[in-house]
């Protein structure tokens, strides 16, 4: 069951659960925190609207800057700005900004130490009809390499504005990614967030835990009706929302893989480099357990609605059931 | 106003002193830079001894003008002359590109905090110094009072990413934003009009939406006189192309681009030296 302590939408089950974008996350918390902060600027790649830094530039149009199509500026531009005492939040689309730009963020902002907020939006396999090239399924792998940068994938969009709002009072380089679909909301204003912080939301009323899901981005409330499905017949899983991947929460996780003995991560991102390697790595190093890795594997996207292109990459509820019951069967073998 | 003779002269031993520096460290290295860095030594001589606001007693200074090394592997002619501008000590140019030194073989601003930036990568420092030019501005409006300094290779504007910031500074009408191209022809596999051709550069720039100079980089007063010119428009960018000779002062080294990237041996250095040190022949003895 849902643990009471996460204060999460009590719709979370129903079909008329609410729905909106993760991306609105990001517009309205930096709005916000560019409220708190004069010192907050938005730099964003002629992609205003849709990335949702529109409500920024209309509040605070002094502290804007459009940087037309050119990524590898606006990051760069942005390291300069953090050099005067900014906190600059860039925004693109995040194929073309962490995609494109990797080397200028990599130098300019992580290896000089400034507080530049990178918010890729329209990131996984979800983006849809736009196709392969617009779907950032490499882009936790890019960052999460990179020494000192933070990377969040917030679970909604509420989750999402509390990350934009928490990496604006922070010095750390830091990567926040963002959804362009409709996406469950899952959390509540009075959910607990925390950069560096996993959550457990879900734990069975079984007798025994069997498997631990470990899921991040939308795709944790899969995860969630996956464990709530499996608890009916009698499987006991957690489920760890993952919305911080680095640093990551150690002990949360090797907690969670100790309680289980079993591990599935789920995240829309190439199982390769992504989330769940970042968590096999520390699991290997401190408490290895089977582990099943719900991902792409090793492919590009293509055009189709969201929920055909979930079900054909291998991400949907079904696989990740599959998963479970696979790592559970592993896990048995003596 | 044109500098007095003395001035100049001045200035000259200076960059000639800042020259044996670059030697003197590159051999103790053993690989680095030496062409750019030579090149470059009159541009970084007038810089810092004449033009910048900066305190070397307070690096921190914030009213300070800014200095963005864009092309980070000349860095041994910014290291040797903020060391002789009393940065730091002399003898800590010794330490270039050794374990555990603060002048890495391209600057990180990390390890040597007086840095506006890390750089080595081309192409990406003229937006750092609009990135910076951008921020003053939000804070003081167009009433500046500090200047941002981009110190350029010509190769590197073969990098889109130059042309990008180029673009974005003319469009923002940057006013105190300074860019300083080193036109040695040079770059790594050959003379850049054969590797990439450049030309015409002065009317690309000024397509842009910049105010373009064009000057003899080993002229102290041609250097002065161009920045001030710069200074005094107020609604574009500047870009000086200064026209320098790689490897300027010591001729085994001038005009080739096989020393771009090579330090020289000992023999070499010592040949260098002596060069430097009787100002080509003019001074009979070594010791003045």
């Amino acid at each position: 069951m849902i643990d009471p302590k996460q204060k999460l939408n009590s719709k979370i089950f129903d079909t008329s659960v609410e729905q909106v974008p993760i991306r609105n996350g990001f517009g309205e918390g930096l709005a916000e925190a560019g409220e708190i902060d004069e010192r907050i600027v938005g730099l964003c790649a002629d992609l205003t609207e849709s990335t949702k830094m529109l409500a920024f530039k209309e509040k605070f149009p002094r502290r804007f800057i459009e940087m037309g199509v050119a990524e590898q500026n606006l990051v760069t531009v942005a390291s300069g700005m953090a050099a005067m005492g900014k906190i600059p939040f860039v925004s693109s689309y995040a194929m073309f900004s962490p995609g494109r730009n990797w080397e200028q963020i990599r130098t300019t902002i992580a290896y000089n130490n400034v507080p530049v907020k990178i918010a890729g939006s329209h990131a996984g396999i979800s983006v849809g009809p736009d196709g392969g090239t617009h779907q950032a399924i490499e882009d936790i792998a890019l960052m999460r390499v990179i020494p000192r940068m933070v990377v969040i994938s917030p679970c909604d969009s509420i989750e999402a504005k509390k990350a934009t709002m928490a990496a604006a009072k922070t010095k750390d380089p830091t990567y926040i990614r963002l959804a362009r679909e409709k996406t469950p909301v899952i959390t509540t204003e009075d959910s607990p967030f925390e950069i560096g912080k996993a959550q457990v939301l879900f734990k069975p009323n079984t007798k025994k835990i069997d498997v631990c899901i470990v899921a991040t981005g939308a795709l944790v409330h899969k995860a969630l009706h996956v464990a709530k499905t499996l608890e009916q017949g009698g499987i006991g899983v957690t489920v760890v929302n993952l919305s911080t991947i680095k640093p990551l929460d150690e002990e949360a996780v090797i907690s969670c893989a100790r309680e289980a003995g079993a591990v599935v991560t789920v995240e829309e991102h190439q199982i390769a480099g992504g989330m769940g390697s970042a968590v096999a790595e520390c699991l290997a190093r401190n408490h290895p357990v089977p582990i099943e890795f719900v991902g792409v594997e090793d492919q590009f996207g293509q055009s189709g609605t969201p929920e055909e292109l979930i079900e054909h990459y291998g991400m949907g509820e079904d696989h990740i059931e599959k998963a479970v019951r696979k790592v559970w069967k592993r896990k048995n073998i003596k | 106003m044109p500098l007095t003779d003395l001035k100049i002269e001045e200035l000259e031993l200076k960059a000639n002193d800042i020259r044996q520096s670059i030697i003197e460290m590159l051999l103790e290295a053993g690989s680095g830079h030496t062409a750019g860095p030579l090149g470059m030594a009159d541009i970084f001589t007038a810089l810092y001894f004449c033009i910048l606001k900066h305190d070397p007693l307070h690096p921190d200074w914030p009213e300070r003008d800014r200095l963005v090394l864009s092309n980070g592997h000349i860095c041994p002619v910014l290291y040797a002359t903020l060391a002789h501008a009393k940065y730091f000590k002399l003898d800590e140019l010794n330490t270039l590109r050794k374990f555990g030194s603060r002048l890495q073989g391209h600057p990180h601003r990390e390890w040597l905090p007086i840095l506006e930036t890390s750089s080595g990568p081309l192409g990406s420092g003229l937006s750092q110094a609009v990135g910076m030019a951008l921020a003053d501005r939000i804070d003081n409006g167009r009433s500046w009072k500090k200047f941002f300094y981009c110190m350029m290779s010509d190769g590197e504007l073969n990098e889109g990413n130059s042309w990008e910031a180029i673009m974005l500074a003319g469009k923002e009408k940057i006013g105190n934003l300074i860019a300083i191209v080193d036109r040695n022809n040079i770059q790594i596999d050959g003379f850049t009009e054969d590797v990439m051709p450049l030309s015409p550069l002065y009317e690309k720039w000024k397509s842009f939406g910049w105010n373009v100079l064009e000057i003899d980089g080993h002229n102290f007063n041609a250097i002065i006189n161009a920045v001030d010119q710069a200074k005094a428009v107020f609604d574009k960018p500047s870009v000086i192309i200064a026209h320098t000779i790689p490897g300027k002062g010591v001729e085994e080294f001038e005009r080739k681009y096989e020393w771009h990237g090579k330090a020289p041996n000992s023999a070499e250095a010592k040949m260098a030296l002596a060069e430097l040190r009787t100002l080509n022949g003019k001074i009979k003895s070594e010791h003045q």
